[in-house]
């Protein structure tokens, strides 16, 4: 009966939620086989499908990690998206205008520190709103959502924009503050293998240490969590700082090892579909790696499924919703809240 | 008055009118006790159908008709998974939300692809120059509603259900019709709210054109403490800030665009920030009901 709850009902929602999308496609007068032809191929079909498949894991597998620990306390952390997009932008600040000439072992640890310290503080102050003032972190973090990625926007029109003004964008990073290509790949990153290590990291946190126990704890019950002496408040600041970090680390990521620069539409809604990412592995830290490059193999096809079969890619957004839906509607326990 | 000042105050009428409509749904549905984040995606639907049927028909009335039904629709979803699988609210809105947003792009895209040539839906007539029979909708409504929650059996029967879901059960209270009920009904109004977005202030779609309007009547209800009065005092006051920002960038003020765009959502946390703490809220809001027998 385990082993069905773990894997039936994820692989179910996976299944049903493609079917169901497939067919809104073909009432919509698209080709829904020739649709998901172009979908594998560009996910899986060639070795740089592949990498890009992998690449596009990575920032889905970090905020999937942030959604799965605030979930798990039982804080509605939807700030992913915003929480990246602060750590791009610091990560790019950090680069290309405060230490972008400093030798190489210091501007990237610098401007990934950056980018984590800045979505800790992102989410800390969805934390600090609700601890102080009462505000439910599902709205705050939502607002930070919008303000964060307009904060981009300014910036990349105003103080951040290249030097030569032609683009709303950064400049490049520095190459010191770039996360090197590993040998012999066309874009997988030297960030990668870390990002993978991470679940099992935080999968030891959660379950084999005291401070995750106290997470779970609240989670599970926030009236016996607090009748055992752990204060539910600083468990929110501590969950949705660790949270935001992770999140933040991933937009870093991106522009070290990604993009190169800052512009506009960085994230393709990364922040959004990390939650399906979470849900898909019922919030556990080593469940979040597959459904991450189930997902990043969604995204790496999209592109490819809109350029031969021309069907949009904002499809794949529906089957994130349907993945949610069928995850939460069918199978997990509803914690108390 | 100038004109420049009554350019504000039309302005203002305009941008409040969907906001305090999408407010006053999530108002019975919460006082209910259901917390509907999927509002934004609600208004998105409700937007995309008056669009698109709009477009096809040239009659607001259809078009205002196929809005308030895709609001339904989508909110029937979001009811069958809270309400009776009892999913979790939080989540499934945000599900809610992202179905609207890839639903609504992906149709878009397909239906109105670039190569058509470009098509707007019919206005809707005005009542007088400048205010379109929206605004008097809308006043109906918040008037139904301030006199359904605190004049009628049923709006007590609403209250009770929201604040304790077990005891009105006890006195006979369908519960759980009333929740579908409400859900339905805050489907409609958002639905609504999307349908004036397009006909009456933008005469087009635009992917993800709500830009979080759903998110900021959802803080309107806690804003004004739960109260139909209160809620429209908060809509007028985002309404007038919204459109004084058109009006400074129209008279030339050089503030950057994005910095605007971003000070309806600063503005509601602080706002959230100075009295989410004091409202409220419904005691069994976003707690599910099984009835014990």
């Amino acid at each position: 009966m385990n082993v069905v709850r773990a894997w039936g009902v994820p692989v179910g929602a996976v299944l049903v939620a493609s079917a169901v999308a497939a067919i809104l496609l073909a009432l919509l007068g698209a080709p829904p086989l020739e649709a998901v032809r172009a979908l594998v191929g560009g996910a899986v079909g060639d070795s740089l499908a592949l990498e890009n498949t992998l690449v596009r894991s990575s920032p889905l597998l970090l905020i999937g990690l942030a959604v799965a620990v605030s979930f798990r306390c039982g804080i509605w952390n939807i700030g992913g998206e915003g929480q990246l997009y602060v750590g791009a932008l610091a990560a790019t600040a950090i680069a290309t205008r405060a230490f972008g000439s400093a030798p190489p072992g210091v501007a990237l640890p610098l401007a990934l520190g950056a980018g984590m310290v800045a979505g800790a503080l992102w989410g800390g102050l969805a934390a600090v709103l609700r601890v102080t003032r009462g505000v439910s972190e599902v709205l705050s973090t939502i607002l930070l959502n919008f303000i964060a990625v307009l904060g981009v926007a300014y910036a990349v029109h105003g103080p951040l924009q290249e030097v030569v003004a032609t683009y709303p964008q950064s400049d490049a990073l520095a190459a010191t503050a770039r996360l090197p290509l590993l040998p012999g790949t066309l874009r997988i990153h030297a960030g990668l293998p870390f990002v993978f290590l991470l679940p099992f990291l935080l999968w030891l946190m959660l379950f084999r240490t005291a401070a995750g126990l106290r997470l779970r704890a609240v989670g599970l019950s926030p009236e016996a969590a607090r009748y055992a002496g752990i204060s539910t408040s600083r468990e929110t600041v501590r969950v949705l700082l660790l949270s935001g970090g992770l999140a933040g680390l991933a937009g870093a990521i991106e522009v070290c090892g990604v993009t190169g620069r800052l512009f506009e539409n960085l994230s393709p809604g990364y922040g959004f579909t990390a939650i399906a990412v979470a849900l898909l592995a019922r919030l556990h830290p080593i469940g979040v790696v597959p459904a991450a490059l189930f997902f990043g193999a969604l995204a790496s096809g999209s592109g490819a499924m809109q350029r031969v079969a021309h069907v949009p890619s904002v499809t794949v957004q529906v089957v994130e919703a349907l993945v949610i839906l069928f995850s939460v509607g069918f199978a997990l326990p509803r914690r108390g809240s | 008055m100038d004109a420049a000042g009554l350019a504000l105050v039309l302005a203002t009428l305009r941008l409040s009118t969907p906001l305090g409509v999408a407010a006053m749904g999530e108002l019975v549905g919460q006082r209910a006790g259901v917390l509907n984040i999927g509002i934004e995606g609600l208004m998105l639907v409700g937007a995309f159908g008056a669009f698109a049927v709009g477009v096809a028909t040239g009659s607001v009335l259809l078009a205002t008709g196929a809005a308030v039904g895709l609001g339904c629709l989508l909110a029937a979803i979001f009811a069958w998974f809270v309400l009776n699988q009892r999913a979790d609210p939080i989540v499934t809105g945000t599900a809610v939300n992202l179905l609207a947003l890839g639903g609504t792009g992906s149709a878009y895209r397909l239906l109105f692809p670039p190569e058509r040539p470009i098509v707007s839906p019919p206005a809707v007539p005005d009542l007088v120059p400048g205010v379109g029979v929206f605004l008097l909708v809308a006043v109906l409504l918040v008037v139904a509603v301030a006199i359904l929650l605190s004049r009628t059996r049923i709006g007590l029967e609403i209250r009770a259900t929201g604040e304790r879901a077990e005891a009105a059960h006890n006195e006979g209270i369908p519960v759980m019709r009333l929740r579908w009920a409400c859900t339905l009904f805050g489907g409609a109004c958002a639905g609504l709210a999307g349908a004036i977005l397009v006909l009456w202030i933008s005469q087009s779609f635009v992917e993800g054109m709500t830009a979080g309007r759903g998110f900021i009547a959802l803080s309107l209800v806690l804003f004004g403490g739960y109260r139909p009065a209160r809620i429209v005092a908060g809509a007028l006051l985002f309404g007038g800030a919204n459109a004084l920002q058109f009006q400074l960038q129209a008279a030339g003020f050089e503030i950057p665009y994005a910095l605007l765009l971003m000070t309806p959502y600063v503005l509601t946390l602080i706002v959230l920030a100075l009295y989410a703490g004091r409202a409220h809220a419904p005691g069994d809001l976003a707690r599910p009901f099984v009835a014990r027998t």
